[in-house]
C-alpha cells in the first residue's frame, strides 16, 4: 500500500514489521509531501502509481506516482506491506498497490527448503533393500506354493483340508478355486499383506516422537538458555536433529555471531588526534548527556563512556580551529544515518528517555556516542531532523540522503544549514572513504587518520571514516536536479543513485574515524577451541574487512600465531588462478613437512604448520562459479582455518554449495543477520542466534539459540547423543520387525504355503503397536551413552559421529544377519519340541508371541547403556502388556484360541522352550559385543569404561593423559 | 537491547511455566533431574567378571535342565503303530482309495501291540497324522467359532463353506473342520480281556464348559454329498462331543497327535495287547500316515529328546565360552578406560581424522 497521507502532520506512519521480518522496533514510513496535504475525505485524489511487478523482496519498491501532472517517486519507506502494523499513529490513508497473493508478504511464504537428516537418507536406501527383501519372501512363498498345487493337482478335490469341489449343490463345482494361476497370484498379494511388517513404517512414527522427544530435551535444556537475551534453545525444524551429531563444517557469520554486536563507541580519531576515551572516566559523567526543555529532562537511552578531553573541546564550543571540527565531527555522528529517535515515557514523568531505533548498530552506537557529547538527536523526518547541540536546539533540512549500499559502503547526507550553507557529510568504510577523499587537503591528518584507523582494527575495532564538504550553490543545484531525476526513474533508479551519490561523495575533507568496539561474546574462543578438537573445521565467513576479520580472529583463538596465514587478495580471475596455485604449493609444503596425509586430503602430522587461509570477497567473485572453485576447496582442504571477508550474503551461500557439492560432510551455518538466511538455508543444519540483528536468520534457520557458545553443548552432547539414539533406534526397528516377519515366514514353510499364521491376527497388529513400540521410542529419548560431562571435556568423541558409528551399512548387514539368526532360533526350537504332538495352531502362536516379544525386549535391554526408572518401566512393562494382551485376547470365546495360553502355560515345556529361545538367540549377539567391545573398542565404549571406572579415582590421571593431545596443534 | 527483552519476554510469557510468577518473566527453563537428562540410572558395562559369571551361570543352570528333561523324556514309555498299510487288505493293496470309499466293506483290523515297559496308569491313547495339513488356510477358515457357542447364531455360517448348509438348513457345526471329524475307533484287550478306555475329559475343560455350546446339538452333520468322517450323534449337545473338541483344536504342525482317550490301568512290560481298529478314515488320498499311539506322560510332557539335547548343547557352549573368554582375558588383557586406548591418544599422529 502505498502511503498518501496519515495522522502525522509530518506523514509519518510507524509501522511494526514483526510479521515480515521479526523485527520488533518500529520503522518509519512517510507519505509523499505532494498526497500529504490532500485529505482524501474532502478531495479526489487522482493520479497513476507504476510500479514493479510483484516480487518478495520486502526491502524493496520502485514506483512513480503521478499526482497533478508532477511525477513523484516512491520508495521502499512509502510502502506499508501487508502484515505490518500501525503504531503511534492513528490513521493512514494509502493506494492498495499489490493485493492478495501478489502481496510481498504472501511472495514470501515459501517457507524453508525441506531438509532430511542424512541417517533418514542412508535409511530410506537400507528400506528399499528391505522392500527387496520382501518381495523375494513373497516370491519364494508363491512360488512353493505353485509347486504345490501342481504336484497335487489331482488330489486337491477330495484333499480333507483342501475340498476344492463343491458337493453341496447339485452340480459339482470348484469351490473358492479360480484357477492355478489365479491361486498363485492370491497366494502373492497375500503374503505382501501377511509380510508387509517388514517394512517398518511404523519407524517413521517412532522417529517423529524420539525427534519431539528430543526436541523437547534441548528446549529444555538449561545451559543452552540465555540470559542475558532471556531465550531458550528453539528448535525449528523437527527432522534434523540427528544430523547435529554429524557435523563436519561449521560456518559462522562474524557479526553477532562470534560477536554480541552490542556496538560501543571506543574511540574516535578527529583530525589527526586519537581521543581513546576511558583513561579516566569522570565520574560527574555517571548520567551521561541530558538536555532539559520545557521542565522536562531528555536523556539518551544508553550511557557511552566519554573521553574528558574530548567533551572539553565539544564543551568550549567551535572557536578553536580544533573544535570546529570536533562539531562537525559530532555533526556528523548524529545526522548521517537513518537512526529514528523515539522518546520514551519513563514513570518519572520529567524524565524522558531518548531511544534511538535503525536497522544498523553502528550506527545507534555512533548516535549515542554523539548524543553523550552532546550531539542529541531529537527528530527525523524524511525532510529535517532537530538536533540538540549542547542545549541549543538546531533544525537541518534534509536535502539529500544517499543511503547505505554494499557497494560503495558509504553513506551520506546533505544537510542545508540554519544559515542557508549547505554540507554534505559522508560516512564509510576505510577503503572506499580513501578513494574518495581529496588527499591534497591535509596529507598529515589522512596519515594520522590512516595510522589510527590500523591501531584500531588491529585491536578488532569496527572503524568508520567521517569526511565532510560545503557544497556551493551550483553544486547543489546540480546535485538537486539530477537527484530528481534519478530518483523518479522508474527504470535503473539505484544505478543512476549510485551514480549521483559518488559524484557529490567526492573530494572530501577528512574529519575523523570513528572506532566502534565489537564485543565477543562470552565464550566464544573456547567453543572454537573445542570445536576444532572435536576434528570440525570452522571457516568463518563475515562481512567485515580484512583486518577486522583477522583481530577478531585472533581474539576468538580461530587464528593462533604458530598458524601461516595465507592471503589471497586478487582482483582478477588470472590473479586469483596464481594466488591460488601459488597458495595451495605453500601449503601442501607446510602440511606435508612431516605429515601423512590421508584420502580427504587432510594432514594428520603433528609437526607440520597449520595453515590459515583468508580470503577475500572479491577473489571469491572470480572464484565461485568457476573451475576456480576446485582449486579453492583443494586449498581449503589444506588449511585448517579459513576465514573469507567482506562476502556478501549469496557468496556464502556459494562457498557452502562449494563445500556441499564435494564432499558428503555434514555442514552446518550459524548466523544471526539477514545477510546469513541464505546461508543458513542452503547449509545442511541452519542455526540462528537470536540476537540484535532481527529474528530473520531464526525465521529461517532449523535451530536457533542465544549464544555462539551453546553450540557446543548443541553438537557434542545433544548432536551425539540425537545421532546415537536415532541410528541405534532405526537398527534395531528393522531388526523388530524382520524377526517377527521371518517367524512368520518359516511357519508358511509348514503350512502348504498358504499363509496362515498361528499367531493370532491381534497380536500381529499389536506387535509394533503395544509389545514393542514404546521401548524403542523410551531408549530413542532418553539412553545416553555417555555423560555429558565426558563428552564436553573430550570434544573427540564428536568424531563417532563422522566415522558414521551408529549406522552404517555394515551394521545393517550385521543385524540382519542377526535377525536372521534368531528368528530361526525362535521358530525352531518350538517346532522341534513340540513336532508330532498335540500342540494346536492357537497355543504354539501364543508361544511364538510371547518369545518373539520378550526376545525383541530383552535385546533391547541388552543394548541399553542408561538405564533410568523410566527404561525399566517401558522394557519390563511391555513385556507385560504383551502378557496381558495375549491373556485378554485369549479370553474372547469366540476366537479360534480361546484359553490357548492358560493351557500352554500349566506345561513346563512352554517354560523350557521360552528360555532356550532366549539365551540360544542372544548368545551369538553377546558374544560379538563382547568381544567387539573388549578387542576392538570404539572411543565411546572407552570413555564410558573410564566414566565408571577412573572418574572418581583416577581423574588426575586422565588429564596428564589428555593434557599433550589439547597443547599440540591440530591438523 | 531492554525493549527487546521486555517485548520477547511478553509475547513468550506464555509458554513458560509457573516460574513465571516468582521470577518475572523468565523462560528459564525450570531445572529438573528429567529435563537436564540427569536422571538416577544405572549403567551395566560388560566388565570381563561379568561376562565370565553369566556363561557360567547359564551352563551351570542348562546342563542340569538338559539332563534332567533327556531323562524324563528317556523314561516315557511309548508305542507307535503305524496301521494304515497294514490295515487294507493286500487284494487292496494296490487301490487303497477304493477299499477305503467303499462302505460296504467291513473295515476291521486286528493288530498286536507289544508293551516294552511298564506303563504306569494313565496311559494316553492318540491318534498320530502325518502330511495331513490342519493348518491349511483354506481348512482353518472354514469354521464358525460363534455357531458352536449358542444356538442363535446358528445361521452365521458364512466362513464355512463349502460345507455351510444343506437344503435343509445350516449345518451345525458347519465347516471343512467339523466335517473332516477324524472317525477311526480302536478297542483294546490283553488276554481278552477288555481294556476300559475312558473317552472323558480328553478335551480343555474350557472347551466344554465356553466354547461349545451345551444347547447346541448337531444338525444336517455329514449328510451332503460327500461324507468327510465320523457323524455325531444329535441328541448329544456339541458341549459333550469331546472327540470333535479335540478335532476342533486344529493343529499347529502336519505332523500331529490327538488324544483318544485313556487307559486308567497299569500296562505291565511284555504284555501283548490286542487292538481292534476301525480304519474308516481317508488319508489314503493324499498319502497321509496314520499311527496309534500309547503313551505315558511326564512332567514335562511326551517322549522328545529335542529339548533335553538342546538345553544341554547350549550349556555346553556356554560353559565353553566362559572358558574361552578366561583365557582371552589371561592372555591378552585390556585395563578397562585406559584412555591410552583412545583413538586419539593410539595413532601417534595425534588425531583420528
Amino acid at each position: 500500500m502505498v502511503l498518501l497521507s496519515t495522522s502525522e502532520p509530518t506523514g509519518v506512519a510507524y509501522v511494526q514489521t514483526t510479521n515480515l521480518d521479526g523485527e520488533s522496533n518500529l520503522k518509519t514510513r512517510y507519505a509523499k509531501q505532494e498526497t500529504l496535504q490532500k485529505i482524501p475525505e474532502k478531495e479526489n485524489v487522482s493520479g497513476l502509481i507504476k510500479c514493479e511487478k510483484p516480487n518478495r523482496n520486502i526491502y524493496g519498491f520502485q514506483a512513480n506516482m503521478e499526482v497533478d501532472g508532477k511525477q513523484v517517486s516512491l520508495g521502499p519507506s512509502n510502502i506499508i506491506l501487508r502484515g505490518c502494523e500501525l503504531k503511534n499513529t492513528t490513521w493512514a490513508v494509502g493506494v492498495a498497490v499489490y493485493a492478495g497473493s501478489e502481496t510481498k508478504a504472501m511472495l514470501n511464504n515459501s517457507g524453508a527448503p525441506s531438509k532430511r537428516s542424512r541417517l533418514e537418507t542412508h535409511m530410506n536406501l537400507e528400506i528399499i533393500f528391505l522392500s527387496l527383501f520382501l518381495v523375494a519372501l513373497c516370491t519364494v512363498v508363491s512360488v512353493c506354493a505353485a509347486v504345490w498345487l501342481r504336484r497335487h493337482r489331482d488330489e486337491l478335490d477330495y484333499l480333507p483340508f483342501y475340498r476344492r469341489k463343491d458337493f453341496s449343490e447339485d452340480e459339482e463345482k470348484n469351490y473358492n478355486y479360480y484357477g492355478w494361476g489365479l491361486e498363485i497370484f492370491f497366494t502373492f498379494l497375500m503374503s505382501v499383506i501377511v509380510f508387509q511388517i517388514m517394512i517398518p513404517i511404523s519407524l517413521y512414527i517412532s522417529m517423529e516422537l524420539v525427534r519431539v522427544g528430543q526436541a523437547y530435551f534441548m528446549i529444555r535444556d538449561a545451559e543452552m538458555y540465555d540470559e542475558s537475551s532471556n531465550t531458550r534453545f528453539q528448535c525449528r525444524a523437527l527432522n534434523i536433529n540427528e544430523d547435529l551429531g554429524q557435523i563436519k563444517y561449521v560456518f559462522s557469520d562474524k557479526t553477532g555471531t562470534l560477536t554480541e554486536n552490542m556496538m560501543e563507541f571506543q574511540c574516535a580519531s578527529i583530525w589527526g588526534v586519537d581521543y581513546n576515551g576511558g583513561k579516566a572516566t569522570s565520574q560527574d559523567q555517571k548520567d551521561g548527556y541530558f538536555v532539559q526543555a520545557d521542565g522536562q529532562v531528555l536523556r539518551p537511552k544508553m550511557v557511552v563512556k566519554t573521553d574528558p578531553e574530548l567533551l572539553q573541546y565539544v564543551r568550549n564550543g567551535k572557536e578553536t580551529k580544533e573544535g570546529s571540527y570536533v562539531h562537525d565531527f559530532f555533526l556528523a555522528l548524529a545526522a548521517c544515518n537513518t537512526i529514528v529517535p523515539i522518546i520514551v515515557d519513563t514513570p518519572d514523568p520529567t524524565l524522558k528517555l531518548i531511544d534511538y531505533q535503525g536497522e544498523s548498530p553502528d550506527e545507534q552506537a555512533l548516535v549515542y556516542a554523539a548524543a553523550a557529547y552532546g550531539f542529541m538527536l531529537i527528530e527525523r523526518t524524511s525532510g529535517h531532523i532537530v538536533i540538540d547541540i549542547q542545549g541549543e536546539r538546531k533544525r537541518f533540512n534534509v536535502l539529500g540522503l544517499h543511503e547505505f549500499d554494499s557497494d560503495r559502503k558509504r553513506m551520506s547526507v546533505i544537510l542545508g544549514f540554519p544559515n542557508q550553507s549547505v554540507k554534505v557529510f559522508v560516512k564509510g568504510a576505510d577503503t572506499t572513504m580513501f578513494s574518495v577523499i581529496d588527499r591534497s587537503l591535509n596529507t598529515s591528518i589522512i596519515r594520522a587518520t590512516e595510522a589510527h584507523l590500523q591501531s584500531y582494527s588491529s585491536i578488532g575495532l569496527r572503524t568508520l571514516v567521517i569526511g565532510m564538504r560545503e557544497l556551493s550553490t551550483s553544486e547543489f543545484e546540480e546535485w538537486h536536479s539530477a537527484f530528481e531525476v534519478a530518483s523518479t526513474a522508474l527504470m535503473g533508479r539505484a544505478r543512476l543513485l549510485r551514480k549521483i551519490a559518488s559524484n557529490i561523495e567526492s573530494n572530501l575533507c577528512i574529519l575523523g574515524a570513528s572506532g566502534i568496539e565489537d564485543k565477543l561474546q562470552q565464550g566464544v574462543p573456547e567453543a572454537i577451541e573445542s570445536l576444532r578438537t572435536a576434528g570440525i573445521k570452522v571457516w568463518v565467513l563475515t562481512g567485515d574487512k580484512q583486518e577486522t576479520a583477522i583481530s577478531i580472529g585472533y581474539s576468538s583463538k580461530l587464528l593462533t600465531s604458530k598458524m601461516t596465514q595465507v592471503i589471497v587478495n586478487s582482483n582478477s580471475k588470472e590473479s586469483c588462478r596464481k594466488s591460488l596455485e601459488d597458495a595451495i604449493i605453500m601449503s601442501k609444503k607446510l602440511t606435508t613437512t612431516s605429515g601423512t596425509t590421508n584420502e580427504t586430503g587432510r594432514t594428520l602430522g603433528t609437526g607440520s604448520t597449520p595453515v590459515a587461509l583468508i580470503i577475500d570477497g572479491t577473489s571469491l567473485v572470480y572464484i565461485l562459479d568457476s573451475e576456480l572453485e576446485e582449486r579453492l576447496f583443494e586449498l581449503a582442504c589444506n588449511c585448517s582455518v579459513v576465514l573469507c571477508c567482506r562476502v556478501a550474503p549469496l557468496q556464502k551461500a556459494g562457498i557452502i554449495s562449494l563445500v556441499k557439492k564435494r564432499t558428503s560432510d555434514m555442514t552446518l551455518a550459524i548466523g544471526d543477520g539477514a545477510n546469513d538466511v541464505s546461508m543458513i538455508q542452503m547449509a545442511d543444519v541452519g542455526v540462528g542466534i537470536s540476537g540484535q540483528e532481527g529474528r530473520q536468520a531464526v525465521m529461517a534457520s532449523d535451530f536457533a539459540m542465544g549464544q555462539f557458545r551453546f553450540l557446543v553443548p548443541l553438537l557434542f552432547v545433544h548432536g551425539h547423543w540425537n545421532y546415537q539414539r536415532m541410528g541405534y533406534m532405526i537398527l534395531y526397528n528393522f531388526y523388530r520387525n524382520a524377526v517377527f516377519v521371518l517367524v512368520l515366514f518359516w511357519y508358511v514353510l509348514f503350512t502348504c504355503f498358504t499363509l496362515t499364521t498361528a499367531i493370532n491376527e491381534w497380536s500381529s497388529v499389536l506387535y509394533s503397536v503395544i509389545y514393542t513400540s514404546v521401548p524403542t521410542i523410551v531408549v530413542g529419548i532418553l539412553d545416553k551413552d555417555l555423560s555429558r560431562l565426558t563428552l564436553l571435556k573430550h570434544p573427540q568423541l564428536y568424531g563417532a559421529g563422522h566415522r558414521d558409528e551408529c549406522y552404517n551399512k555394515t551394521l545393517f548387514w550385521i543385524t540382519m544377519l542377526d535377525t536372521l539368526y534368531q528368528s530361526v532360533v525362535v521358530f525352531f526350537i518350538p517346532l522341534l519340541a513340540y513336532w508330532g504332538s498335540t500342540i494346536d495352531a492357537a497355543s504354539i502362536g501364543d508361544l511364538w508371541t510371547l518369545a518373539v516379544v520378550i526376545l525383541v525386549n530383552l535385546h533391547l535391554a541388552m543394548d541399553v547403556i542408561h538405564w533410568n526408572w523410566i527404561t525399566h518401566a517401558a522394557i519390563w512393562g511391555s513385556i507385560i502388556a504383551t502378557f496381558i494382551c495375549v491373556i485378554v485376547i485369549d479370553a474372547i470365546p469366540s476366537l479360534v484360541g480361546y484359553w490357548a495360553i492358560f493351557e500352554i502355560a500349566k506345561t513346563r515345556l512352554f517354560w523350557f522352550c521360552l528360555l532356550a529361545i532366549i539365551v540360544t538367540a542372544l548368545i551369538p549377539r553377546f558374544v560379538v559385543k563382547v568381544l567387539y567391545q573388549f578387542y576392538a573398542p570404539c572411543d565411546v565404549q572407552i570413555a564410558r569404561e573410564a566414566e565408571k571406572f577412573w572418574a572418581q579415582s583416577q581423574s588426575a590421571a586422565v588429564e596428564v593423559e589428555m593434557s599433550p593431545i589439547l597443547d599440540h596443534p591440530r591438523r | 537491547m531492554d525493549t527487546n527483552g521486555a517485548t520477547t519476554s511478553s509475547a513468550a510469557g506464555g509458554g513458560s511455566t509457573s516460574k513465571s510468577s516468582s521470577k518475572k518473566h523468565s523462560r528459564k527453563p525450570v531445572y529438573s533431574r528429567f529435563t537436564q537428562q540427569e536422571l538416577p540410572a544405572c549403567k551395566p558395562i560388560l566388565t570381563p567378571g561379568l561376562v565370565i559369571a553369566t556363561f557360567t551361570i547359564i551352563g551351570i543352570i542348562f546342563i542340569p535342565l538338559g539332563l534332567v528333561s533327556l531323562s524324563a523324556s528317556e523314561k516315557v514309555v511309548e508305542i507307535v503303530d503305524r496301521y494304515d498299510e497294514s490295515c487294507v487288505p493286500s487284494d487292496y493293496s494296490n487301490d487303497k482309495l477304493k477299499f477305503i470309499q467303499n462302505p460296504s466293506i467291513n473295515k476291521s483290523c486286528v493288530r498286536t501291540l507289544t508293551v516294552p515297559k511298564l506303563m504306569k496308569s494313565p496311559v494316553f491313547i492318540y491318534y498320530q497324522l502325518d502330511n495331513y495339513y490342519q493348518n491349511h488356510r483354506r481348512y482353518v477358515k472354514s469354521r464358525s467359532d460363534k455357531q458352536l457357542r449358542s444356538v442363535s447364531d446358528e445361521k452365521s455360517t458364512k466362513d464355512c463353506s463349502p460345507e455351510d448348509k444343506t437344503v435343509d438348513g445350516p449345518i451345525v457345526p458347519c465347516g471343512l473342520v467339523a466335517w473332516s471329524l477324524f472317525n477311526d475307533t480302536y478297542g483294546f484287550s490283553v488276554n481278552s480281556k477288555t481294556i476300559e478306555v475312558n473317552k472323558h475329559d480328553i478335551a480343555w475343560k474350557s472347551d466344554k464348559e465356553h466354547k461349545f455350546g451345551s444347547n447346541v446339538y448337531p444338525k444336517n452333520f455329514q449328510s451332503g454329498g460327500l461324507i468327510g468322517g465320523a457323524k455325531l450323534n444329535s441328541s448329544v449337545p456339541l458341549s459333550k462331543q469331546e472327540d470333535l473338541m479335540v478335532w476342533m483344536r486344529t493343529a499347529a504342525l502336519p505332523t500331529f497327535r490327538k488324544l483318544y482317550g485313556k487307559i486308567e490301568q497299569d500296562l505291565q512290560a511284555n504284555e501283548k495287547i490286542q487292538v481292534v481298529i476301525q480304519n474308516n478314515y481317508n488319508t489314503y488320498s493324499f498319502s497321509g500316515k496314520k499311527k496309534l499311539v500309547l503313551s505315558t506322560t511326564s512332567w514335562i510332557g511326551g517322549k522328545n529328546d529335542f529339548l533335553g539335547i538342546a538345553y544341554i548343547i547350549v550349556g555346553g557352549l556356554c560353559l565353553f565360552l566362559a572358558v574361552c573368554f578366561i583365557l582371552l582375558y589371561v592372555i591378552k588383557p585390556r585395563p578397562l578406560g585406559d584412555p591410552s586406548y583412545l583413538s586419539w591418544n593410539r595413532s601417534p599422529a595425534g588425531h583420528p581424522n
